[in-house]
């Protein structure tokens, strides 16, 4: 099985790409394969905890959660997130907060990238 | 040894949105993944910008005192001081009336390198080269 590295910058309101991101995630976990998301630009908002669902808005966090669960890595930008007014003590849990060399590295060791690009 | 080749390939202009800027800082932060990496891993990026992506790169930029934010100009000299190589499509610059003596250098800094304005041809080859194709 592979390594699948996705790079996810849109906001998870305002478009579909972010939830795309999230479900071609879980599709290639359920094959076997080993995925790491980097959430930058505007996707790093989507960490903060306690999101509301409202059937008119995308939501992420039970996604994100279900998708820990199964073992996907994800991993923020801090620098974007905080940016954003996101704190990790009120952010889902597990997700782990980084730098950008966050993502280098992980793009280091996948055998296909998916880069996402934001607005 | 196990060197991974990125283009990063700029094609929206700086300021318009946040992706282009991030597609620099990105590419700058090869400078410290092998905190992250074994001793003989590295990541090497060429930052390429085509089409409206060479928009917004030159130099002068008062964005400090306008917005209070860092300019782009700032971030190319930055990409330059790290020894990142950077490629600007000739024929863009072309198109839009952008003369190659409007480009930032880091001189000032200290930088060995500079911009390189080059044809299509010489992104496109960056492009193939890469491992990995990563468009901002």
């Amino acid at each position: 099985m592979g390594k699948l590295t996705i790079g996810v910058f849109p906001g998870v309101v305002g478009n579909m790409s972010y939830d795309f991101a999230l479900k071609i995630a879980g599709a290639a976990k359920d094959k076997g394969h080993d995925v790491s998301i980097w959430f930058s630009g505007n996707a790093s908002g989507s960490v903060i905890a306690g999101q509301k669902h409202l059937k008119d808005y995308s939501t992420a966090e039970q996604h994100l959660k279900a998708l820990l669960e199964k073992g996907v890595e994800i991993c923020v930008c801090e620098a974007c997130a905080v940016a954003r007014g996101a704190k990790k003590d009120t952010a889902i849990e597990g997700i782990q907060w980084n730098a950008m060399h966050w993502y280098l590295a992980a793009i280091h060791g996948a055998d296909r990238v998916l880069h996402i690009g934001g607005e | 040894m196990s060197d991974i080749k990125l283009a990063f390939i700029v094609q929206q202009p700086q300021y318009k949105g946040e992706t282009s800027r991030l597609a620099i800082t990105h590419a700058i932060a090869y400078q410290t993944v092998e905190i992250l990496l074994e001793d003989d891993e590295t990541v090497t990026p060429k930052l390429c910008f085509v089409g409206e992506g060479v928009l917004g790169i030159t130099k002068d930029q008062p964005a400090m005192e306008i917005y209070g934010i860092t300019s782009t100009e700032s971030h190319m000299k930055n990409s330059l001081l790290v020894d990142l190589e950077v490629l600007v499509c000739k024929e863009d610059l072309d198109k839009y009336g952008i003369p190659e003596s409007d480009l930032p250098d880091a001189e000032d800094m200290g930088a060995d390198v500079t911009i390189q304005v080059v044809p299509f041809a010489e992104i496109q080859k960056a492009m193939d080269e890469a491992k990995h194709v990563l468009m901002f």
